[in-house]
């Protein structure tokens, strides 16, 4: 499995991929955390979903992490596009032919495909976090935001629990990207598929039949990273995106497992 | 080299079959090792499927197989003895030659060390820095071929290697396989080429519509061909009057290029050198030649292109 590990992480690392990603990751992250400082308390909303946030909620231990929580479904968007391109691009470029010579245990291949992606989904939540908190700490002062409740043990907790949470929705939303890849086998069709559930049917569905938000994947992963804006708990988030995704995870990985590989 | 075994490749009644199409019908064959063993048939024949079958790529529906002595339902128990490119070069293009090496050798385990010399014997040593994006049919065949040889393989299983090379190129691949051929390697090699397979391959396993038509020596199979002999008159008003008297002592025979054609062994030739003669015919030219690779395939395959 290490093998395999290393070899998807050449792929990974190439300079058009690792730099491109994590400069916008870098970008959206300190966009959005300086527009929450700069635009601070403005009646017109300068939070998430135009909710106004204050400098008396920001000097709370959320402050530190509030711009990152907000780019969180942005983060797991961008890892959907990655996983789900960096799976199935194999079956355009015909690589998996050369993939399954080298490696013929196909679980392997799979499983530590998805380790090297999860650590760059790692790398990019921890490079978004960090920016976020530069960016905190540098507009404070003219936020009038106080960061003593930053440093404080509430604080250094809160944030390990939003980076943890972050990624959990991150790679949530990573493995719907690989499932798609391996399950449509073309980058586009993949990252078209689960952008447009993500983005705009589930926005649809929630807004239009009450109470069908609980039920979706893409819902549930947002939930994972906010307790604001839905009805339900957290805990039936993580059950729910846990069924969903190993539900269909093994489903494609028994696909994967049996499939002739013919082109 | 495995000890007691002599067979690189041995499949028994080895079929595939896709709906209603069968792509691969009781195919039965033997490729002996350290041997250059062509696989010849026309395009949709089932080559490509047979080859896919032996590195564990796609299931067999029937049949048995073995591969380095391993059967084919454990590819993990020989693949790493083996190095392989099915259908053309297919590599990561926004990665350089030297990065795609890396990955396979990565993922195979090996030494990252092999990589750059590897590139030097396919002649892309100046090139390995290049995205391969950027490399002409010939030099991705190149790194296609660089990529196979990474294990240090004891059977190389190369489908049509010689695609977008130019002749000198074809040249060297020829060579290349010669050398791993004779350190010990066995090569099953499938070409369209094939007086490029001629030439190389020893051994020869000839298939049309999914199944086998020849599996045996390359010399075994040209030297059960009638030999023809090739005739042509000093004057080509002669040709009609020699096809005639070539007809007459029972031969076949036909016009090619102003030339007449004889089915008939090589001894024949002083009987017609003579009978020309006697009918006032000067032959200009009289040569015996067993057919071609070619010729035989298209004889055995009933196809004329």
């Amino acid at each position: 499995m290490i093998n395999v590990i290393w070899a998807e992480m050449r792929k990974l690392r190439r300079p058009t991929l690792l730099l491109s990603t994590m400069a916008i990751v870098t970008l959206l992250t300190s966009l959005f955390t300086f527009l929450t400082f700069w635009r601070v308390g403005n009646p017109k909303g300068n939070g998430r979903r135009g909710e106004i946030v204050t400098a008396q909620f920001l000097s709370t231990p959320h402050g530190l992490v509030y711009g990152f929580s907000i780019v969180a479904f942005l983060l797991g968007i961008v890892a959907l596009c990655i996983f789900a391109s960096q799976t199935a691009q194999e079956y355009t470029y015909g690589t998996l032919r050369n993939l399954l010579v080298r490696q013929p245990a196909r679980m392997k291949i799979l499983g530590g495909k998805y380790i090297a992606m999860t650590l760059f989904a790692v790398l990019m939540s921890l490079l978004s976090l960090i920016s976020s908190i530069v960016v905190a700490y540098l507009l404070a002062p003219h936020a009038h935001v106080s960061t003593s409740a930053w440093t404080t043990s509430a604080g250094i907790s809160l944030l390990g629990s939003a980076f943890g949470n972050v990624l959990l929705s991150v790679m949530g939303f990573g493995t719907v990207g690989m499932i798609l890849g391996l399950l449509f086998r073309s980058p586009i069709s993949a990252i078209a598929t689960g952008v447009i559930w993500f983005l705009i049917l589930e926005n649809i569905l929630a807004g239009l039949l009450t109470g069908t938000a609980k039920w979706l994947p893409g819902q549930n992963l947002t939930n994972l990273t906010t307790t604001q804006n839905f009805t339900f708990s957290y805990q039936h988030s993580l059950i729910m995106d846990l069924i969903y995704l190993v539900g269909a995870g093994a489903i494609v990985s028994l696909l994967f497992k049996r499939r002739d590989v013919a082109n | 080299m495995n000890q007691g075994l002599e067979e690189a490749i041995s499949v028994t009644d080895l079929t595939k079959v896709y709906g209603e199409r069968t792509a691969v019908s009781h195919a039965t064959f033997t490729v002996p090792l350290g041997k250059v063993c062509g696989f010849v048939g026309p395009n949709g024949s089932g080559k490509t499927t047979t080859i896919r079958m032996l590195l564990g790529l796609i299931s067999p529906t029937g049949g048995t197989g073995t591969v380095l002595g391993e059967s084919i339902t454990h590819p993990e128990r020989y693949l790493p003895r083996v190095g392989a490119m099915i259908e053309g070069p297919a590599f990561y293009p926004a990665l350089s030659g030297r990065e795609n090496l890396r990955v396979l050798a990565s993922l195979g385990g090996f030494d990252q060390s092999i990589v750059d010399p590897l590139l030097e014997r396919v002649g892309l040593g100046d090139r390995g820095a290049s995205k391969f994006k950027t490399y002409s049919l010939g030099m991705k065949q190149r790194l296609g071929i660089a990529a196979s040889l990474l294990p240090s393989p004891k059977l190389l299983v190369l489908d049509e290697p010689t695609n977008g090379l130019d002749p000198n190129g074809i040249h060297e691949v020829r060579s290349l396989l010669k050398d791993l051929a004779a350190d010990g390697t066995s090569v099953f090699v499938s070409s369209h080429l094939l007086s490029e397979i001629e030439m190389i391959a020893d051994h020869l396993v000839m298939l049309r519509q999914g199944k086998v038509l020849y599996n045996g020596r390359t010399a075994d199979l040209l030297s059960a061909q009638q030999p023809i002999l090739i005739t042509k008159p000093e004057y080509a008003v002669d040709l009609t009057k020699l096809v005639e008297i070539i007809k007459k002592s029972g031969h076949e025979v036909s016009v090619i290029d102003g030339a007449a054609h004889v089915l008939s062994p090589a001894e024949w030739s002083a009987t017609l050198n003579r009978s020309a003669f006697e009918a006032g015919i000067t032959l200009a030219s009289l040569t015996s030649v067993l057919p071609t690779l070619e010729e035989t395939f298209f004889e055995m395959t009933g196809d004329s292109e």
